[in-house]
């Protein structure tokens, strides 16, 4: 892991009133990484993110971009980042081209060095077809395109993105992703925002999950999968006597090679270090209860589990195709 | 912030508003067209015989009506002025601007400059128009200059009160009834429709503390009256429209310091 800082936070906090929105978030993000922050809607995670990109200031604590702070440096601050809002952030009646320019000259780029990197971002996000079009003739996806587009527009350092798939199609996502996976490739830090948890698996290098305006935990998708205690196998036993179930889980617990033993309705959850080791002793158990094992069904931990467990709730995603994987 | 990096900011965001206003050539020619000229169609002639020409101090209805046609339309173009800002504000494209390195002020300077130029060259039209019914203003072209000056500098502030509502409320629904809310009572309490003599004592009263009154009464000469008459009011309003600009830019900076930071 590269070590250099980008981001450093320290106890940010923000009240509206007597409204926490966030509370005592501290962070760290290392230079060319994707970094995240998944947690429900309303969570505090736009929030830290304002803050981060210097247009909202904190009630409390501090953050550096680079070293630099973002309510003191604000204005050096926002030369060296990109940023693309959450949505509909377009201005319909300009063309995507018209878009670029303008957010040129916010930049003050000269305009024949502006001229040759729209040109360049264009092509990069396929929409050199539809640049001269007005973007209310967009679809969501090429929104979005454009979107990036401009917030990659000054060449910035650091890419801050605020649900960038939030509402898409599948394909879309998955284009967002790879675009996603090349900037970081081309040594772009990037933090970004998400509410779905795949996103965030399938894209961060590390993350902190937020909820409730806190931070739950820190740290890569595995190690926080890693951390809730290894694997889980379920058992589904087929009950005979009253007590089969807990009477198993009795025998179980003494064993060393077993970490935590929850009944289920039909069975037994059972989360083990290593699976190997533990099935042959369950198998044994088992046997000497006298219970049959009908099925074994063995996962390894998902973001959702971690969620659940530093939450104490499962995360509300916002679109079918959440639901049903 | 350099003196070049403002100025290509503010061309930047101002050509934003024209393009929008030239992509939607309905809107623009009822922008220029717009309902102000029929006020002084209709309400010009309708009235023509009713009023009394020597309460009014004027030829004719018509002439006396002009002047407050044409602050009429400052009034509403500059208190309508900061709802495109507000639409801005609600679909994240105000952030978007905020997260670049633009000075703060610079997107309300462009917005000014676009209403300022949308609204003079309504003036113009509307002074055509007057034209056409036989009204020339006696100070001729001069005068016309310092009619669209006046325009402009009561348009700072209502651009101001304008920015701030918009930087205050919650949604546009909101904006738009405090907009129907202010702009008919500040037309009525004003010398827009009738001179101030024939009012009723109550409304005298509340028309003589509303700046438009202030603005009209030194726009009316320039049309009707002359230059004798006119720059003393002119020199008044002046000073009344330097206070007025100065409290509506202190409270719009408030508004916006505490929407934006």
């Amino acid at each position: 892991m590269n070590s250099v800082i980008a981001i450093e936070a320290t106890s940010l906090g923000k009240t509206y009133g007597h409204v926490t929105a966030i509370q005592d978030i501290s962070l760290t993000v290392h230079k060319g990484e994707i970094f995240g922050m998944l947690g429900p809607n309303g969570a505090g995670k736009s929030t830290t993110l304002r803050i981060l990109i210097t247009i909202l200031p904190p009630t409390s604590g501090t953050a550096t971009i680079l070293g630099h702070d973002t309510v003191k440096e604000a204005e050096h601050v926002r030369s060296l980042i990109g940023y693309v809002p959450q949505e509909r952030a377009i201005d319909r009646f300009l063309t995507g081209r018209e878009h670029l320019l303008l957010l040129g000259d916010l930049y003050h780029l000269p305009k024949a060095e502006a001229k040759q990197r729209i040109n360049q971002l264009l092509q990069l996000v396929d929409l050199e077809e539809h640049a001269d079009r007005p973007a209310k003739t967009y679809s969501g996806g090429m929104k979005r395109k454009l979107d990036i587009a401009c917030g990659l527009l000054p060449n910035p350092e650091i890419l801050f993105l605020d649900e960038p798939t939030l509402g898409l199609d599948v394909q879309s996502r998955l284009r967002i992703w790879a675009y996603v996976r090349q900037l970081k490739e081309q040594g772009i830090t990037i933090v970004m925002t998400t509410n779905y948890l795949e996103e965030a698996e399938q894209l961060c290098d590390r993350l902190v999950i937020i909820d409730e305006g806190q931070i739950r935990a820190l740290g890569s998708p595995n190690e926080l999968k890693t951390a809730l205690g290894g694997d889980s196998l379920s058992l589904t036993l087929k009950q005979v006597g009253e007590h089969d179930f807990q009477h198993m889980s009795n025998e179980l617990e003494s064993f060393a090679c077993i970490r935590h033993i929850q009944t289920t309705a039909n069975g037994l959850d059972i989360r083990v270090d290593s699976p190997e080791k533990a099935l042959p002793t369950i198998l044994d158990v088992a046997n000497k209860v006298n219970c049959r094992i009908e099925g074994i069904e063995y996962h390894r931990p998902r973001l959702d589990d971690v969620f659940i467990a530093h939450t104490g709730h499962a995360i509300k995603g916002g679109v079918p195709d959440e639901v049903t994987e | 912030m350099t003196y070049q990096h403002l100025t290509q900011e503010v061309m930047a965001l101002t050509m934003r508003w024209v393009r929008r206003l030239s992509r939607e050539k309905f809107s623009m020619l009822f922008t220029l067209i717009q309902p102000m000229l029929f006020w002084l169609i209709f309400f010009g002639n309708l009235f023509q015989r009713a009023t009394d020409a020597q309460a009014l101090q004027a030829p004719n209805y018509m002439s006396f009506l002009a002047a407050g046609v044409v602050v009429m339309t400052v009034l509403n173009n500059g208190l309508a002025g900061g709802v495109d800002l507000l639409f801005d504000k609600e679909n994240g494209f105000l952030e978007r601007l905020m997260s670049t390195p633009i000075h703060r002020t610079s997107v309300i300077l462009s917005r000014y400059l676009f209403v300022t130029c949308i609204t003079s060259l309504q003036i113009l039209v509307i002074l055509a128009v007057a034209f056409l019914f036989g009204v020339t203003p006696i100070t001729g072209l001069l005068g016309i200059a310092v009619i669209l000056l006046i325009g402009m500098l009561f348009g700072i502030g209502l651009t101001a009160i304008s920015m701030a509502m918009a930087f205050s409320v919650k949604s546009h629904g909101d904006f738009f009834s405090v907009l129907g809310f202010l702009s008919l009572p500040m037309i009525f309490l004003s010398s827009a429709l009738v001179p101030l003599s024939v009012m009723p004592g109550w409304m005298h009263m509340i028309a003589f503390l509303n700046p438009m009154t202030w603005v009209i009464e030194a726009v009316r000469p320039l049309i009707i009256t002359g230059w004798a008459a006119a720059l003393p009011q002119v020199a008044t309003a002046t000073i009344i429209l330097l206070i007025f600009d100065a409290l509506c830019l202190y409270g719009g900076s408030k508004a916006f310091q505490r929407a934006i930071g």
